[in-house]
């Protein structure tokens, strides 16, 4: 059985089951990636729906549904936000530290 | 209770690092998070291999939580002061654990790891090792454990609160957002089911909202405070955070975790389900 923690977010995501919606993303600093940046995933109306951390690379990956969603991320070196909306299959998503 | 008696501040934890009688325990089911640096003299416990029975889905008996106590070097005297990531659904679930089985002095850092490495306070990737104990366990106190045949019996009765969040509580996904969906095999929720999210009794920095806030949500989301309450999520970590604001922050009486949760119940033949958002 899987817990809920975030797997490893540096591992190459499982091959993507038919109908499913995957956001995927980097979070970087003047063009560096931000590592353990705490990165979480709100739906339209606000409501807090996943958490990750960002890995060395700076990648994070939510399995979601189509429609709109929040981004925000949290890191000693600054906050920062974003928003998409999801289609079914693969949606990237950057999200850059002013 | 106090929320005092249960709950530190990241300050307070910092004073008392080196304090006797406190033992800092961090639990998360990665302990790759612990050895890439933890609170200096802090030991860990993993939620799966540490206090899941190794075949059957199960909590480690009361021998066996001896046994790993006591090589962990933990005094049934001792204050466990636990903290964890996820939000310390870990630390949480390790909290209403160690009650279960009658652990007397157990305290949460309020943000757990998130809020430590947020304020950029240190970590030590130091190895940490205790001498053994001979530690004491009780019987399980089953005042606060609540299995399936309850919660079916449950229904239209007692406060059902489901904590996850709303979309896994509609049945659009079967688990949370970061998670291949590959768990129970129906969505929804169990039947007059609350939609109460652990995440609204928290700040984005992991830390607990103030009590007047947590009376507030629940209280609007209909949780009638004469009633017995289970609450449930997936696996059972998300709901202790929620069974910890209720019976330790709020003070609630009868106050059970469905460590079962959604991934045995969307599973069971022939018990009702909802879906849909409410």
């Amino acid at each position: 059985m899987t817990s809920c923690a975030a797997p490893d977010q540096s591992l190459p995501a499982a091959p993507l089951a038919d109908g499913a919606t995957l956001i995927e993303g980097t979070i970087s600093q003047s063009g560096a990636p931000v590592a353990g940046a705490y990165v979480r995933l709100h739906d339209a109306s606000g409501e807090f729906t996943a958490e990750v951390v960002s890995s060395p690379e700076g990648s994070f990956r939510f399995y979601a549904a189509p429609g709109a969603w929040e981004l925000r991320a949290l890191s000693p070196k600054g906050n920062t936000r974003g928003e998409l909306t999801a289609a079914i299959g693969l949606n990237r998503a950057e999200l850059v530290l002013t | 209770m106090a929320r005092t008696d249960v709950l530190v501040s990241a300050d307070w934890a910092e004073t008392n690092l080196n304090a006797p009688g406190l033992v800092f325990v961090e639990v998360d089911e990665d302990t790759a998070a612990y050895d890439k640096g933890h609170l200096t003299g802090a030991i860990k416990l993993d939620w799966k291999t540490d206090l899941q029975d190794p075949v059957r889905r199960d909590f480690v008996n009361k021998a066996q939580f001896e046994a790993l106590l006591s090589a962990k070097g933990i005094s049934n005297d001792d204050t466990v002061v636990l903290y964890g990531g996820n939000n310390n659904w870990f630390a949480a679930y390790a909290f209403w654990y160690f009650t279960l089985y009658g652990h007397t002095s157990v305290k949460l850092i309020d943000g757990g790891r998130k809020k430590w490495e947020l304020d950029s306070r240190t970590l030590s990737d130091e190895t940490v090792t205790r001498a053994a104990t001979t530690y004491v366990a009780q019987e399980q106190d089953l005042s606060i454990r609540a299995f399936r045949d309850e919660v079916v019996a449950s229904i239209g009765d007692k406060n059902l609160v489901d904590v996850r969040s709303p979309e896994e509580f509609a049945g659009t996904i079967l688990g949370p957002a970061h998670l291949p969906q590959e768990h129970a095999q129906k969505g929804g929720h169990v039947p007059s089911a609350i939609n109460i999210p652990w995440s609204k009794a928290a700040n984005d920095d992991g830390t607990f909202k103030s009590d007047d806030e947590l009376s507030a949500l629940y209280g609007a989301a209909g949780l009638d405070t004469t009633k017995a309450t289970i609450a449930y999520c997936r696996i059972g970590e998300r709901s202790s955070h929620s069974w910890f604001v209720l019976s330790q922050l709020l003070g609630q009486a009868d106050v059970k975790n469905y460590d079962g949760s959604w991934v045995e119940y969307g599973s069971l033949v022939g018990v009702p389900i909802e879906v849909g958002a409410k």
